[in-house]
């Protein structure tokens, strides 16, 4: 791997950057590994990086059908917050949280994080009395969050429309160590780290069957590209969790939805953090191109087909200009759709499965960005160790039948 | 946007109806004997098919009623439409 540094940058400059090699190998399948980690999005890649840095395990492939990052890790909105109101949950966000602050060093590469502070608006009392009890919750467990009135809101957000509008800002909650990162530089830091450390990483290889022994262990997996074996399996496919896990038999509580997302045209910097509003789905922040980019809630629907409709995007759009009039005359320049894989309690599932040796992180839905490195860590533990890591101990399959839910979809009562 | 043809209304557009899920999804006959399992079955296990999928809708902004729907969920392409009560069209994957 050839170092990142400044001075590299400037050596190279001298040779006119021709001397760069790429920056991960493209590695044809071979016919065994000690594992295999199923989608080479944020949490697959990561995961199989950990797997070798902090296990051990280097004979390891991440197969991915498309190309890494195509998946909803470089679809997304980026933003990044850990005050969720569980316990559990704020204790795996946060965990995700600590690795974004030196990500960028630990893999020598920018994933640009910036923690700009993400604001979550309040419109109606019942926003107002939820967002409060994340607060105390949040303090509780050590989590920063705090709450704003509609005038410190605006003084956080200077674009911010407090004023007279359909849904007024009744107050936000605000966490400063919350904002956003480079979604395809994760995916291309960890690949290029894990790559690094032996591990392949293989496109274009879709995975379409899962082997299991007679004594229903897994023995890996039937792809595209061929058969591969391995001992043990690790499905991060989001979206498409179901699909493969079907292929083991395995009934995972999973529906897949569309999310939509947008950004404009670029302009100068502008906005200066990170604003959702759960309320009336509109999700805003500016990147570092200077484009604002957009988020917008679900579809209605289940669907596998990646786009959704229109007046979804509109909806959004509406929101957002009401929010922020400065934005009425911006335009847009690209949408696009992910599927996210919801659970009925809107948390993630980081767990063994029945089959021995097939392990699985998904439940990610509309919000696993921001947990990347934390859930791709402990997915790795999970994985190397045959049992959960304490912090995803408890977001196992068997929850939904145990009654043990981490409900953090009725703590927000909406799309989050 | 889909175009969405109720059985009793016909084609309107999608923002006048909410989707119900799964379609077929029936509760434990006898629930005091229910098993944790079939419990959790009912409550939160869709199939999440990719591919022909029997759903309910309800025209919501209409006539407010009920009906199910057969679409291919790698397309959305509707292939119809029929009352509650009616057994789905063979095709389904239910
Ligand atoms: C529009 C949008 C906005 C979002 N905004 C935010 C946000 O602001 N903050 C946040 O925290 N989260 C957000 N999310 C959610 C977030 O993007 C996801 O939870 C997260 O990126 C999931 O990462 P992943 O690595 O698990 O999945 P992915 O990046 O989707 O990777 C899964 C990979 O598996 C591959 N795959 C699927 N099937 C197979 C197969 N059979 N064989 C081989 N490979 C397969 C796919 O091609 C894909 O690349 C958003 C999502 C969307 C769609
Ligand atoms: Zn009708």
């Amino acid at each position: 791997m050839q170092p990142f540094s400044g001075l590299a940058l400037l050596l190279r400059a001298l040779q006119g950057q021709r001397s760069w090699q790429p920056q991960w190998r493209k590695a044809q399948p071979r016919p065994a590994y000690d594992a295999l980690i199923v989608g080479g999005g944020g949490h697959g890649l990561g995961a199989a990086y950990y797997l070798a840095r902090e296990h051990g395990m280097h004979h390891v492939a991440v197969l991915e059908k498309g190309w890494i990052g195509g998946g909803n890790t470089g679809r997304n909105t980026t933003i990044i917050r850990s005050n969720y109101l569980f316990p559990e949950s704020a204790a795996l966000y946060d965990h995700a949280l600590k690795f974004w602050q030196d990500l960028a060093q630990a893999l020598n590469y920018n994933v640009m994080f910036s923690p700009r502070g993400v604001m979550m608006l309040a419109h109606t009392v019942h926003d107002a009395q939820v967002f409060k009890r994340h607060v105390h919750a949040n303090r509780a467990a050590g989590v920063d969050n705090e709450w704003l009135t509609p005038q410190q809101a605006k003084a956080f957000c200077p674009p911010l429309n407090i004023g007279d509008i359909r849904y007024p800002v009744l107050g936000a909650a605000l966490q400063r160590r919350g904002g956003t990162a480079r979604h395809d530089a994760v995916a291309w830091g960890y690949a290029r780290a894990a790559d690094a450390l032996g591990v392949d990483i293989i496109e274009n290889c879709e995975v379409t069957g899962v082997l299991r022994a007679a004594d229903g262990r897994v023995e890996g997996v039937r792809t595209t590209r061929g058969e591969i074996r391995a001992p043990r399996v690790g499905v991060a496919a989001a979206g498409h969790t179901s699909v493969i896990m079907q292929m083991a038999g395995v009934k995972v509580p999973l529906e897949s939805y569309p999310l939509q997302a947008l950004v404009s045209e670029p302009v100068k910097p502008v906005f200066p953090c990170v604003v959702m509003s759960n309320t009336i789905h509109a999700y805003i922040s500016q990147s570092d191109k200077g484009e604002l980019v957009i988020g917008a809630g679900t579809d209605a629907y289940t669907s596998y087909t990646q786009r959704g409709g229109l007046h979804i995007t509109s909806h959004a759009l509406e929101a957002i200009c009401e929010l922020f009039p400065m934005f009425r005359r911006l335009r847009m320049l690209r949408s696009w759709g992910g599927i996210v894989d919801v659970t009925p309690d809107r948390s993630p599932i980081i767990a063994k499965t029945p089959v021995p040796g097939l392990y699985v992180n998904c439940g990610w839905g509309t919000g696993g960005f921001k947990a990347t490195p934390g859930s791709a860590h402990v997915f790795a533990w999970t994985i190397a160790r045959d049992e959960p890591h304490p912090l995803n101990a408890p977001f196992t399959l068997e929850r939904f039948r145990d009654g043990a839910l981490i409900d953090e979809a009725a703590a927000a009562a909406v799309a989050h | 946007m889909l175009l969405i043809d109720c059985p009793y209304c016909g084609e309107r557009p999608e923002p006048e109806f909410a989707y119900g899920g799964q379609a077929h999804v029936a509760r434990p006959a006898r629930p005091a004997e229910a098993s944790d399992e079939a419990w959790a079955d009912y409550l939160y296990f869709r199939r999440n098919t990719r591919g022909l999928h029997a759903e309910r809708w309800r025209h919501i902004r209409g006539c407010g009623r009920f009906f199910n729907a057969l679409r291919d969920t790698r397309t959305d392409h509707f292939l119809g439409t029929y009352k509650i009560g009616a057994p789905p069209p063979p095709l389904a994957d239910t």
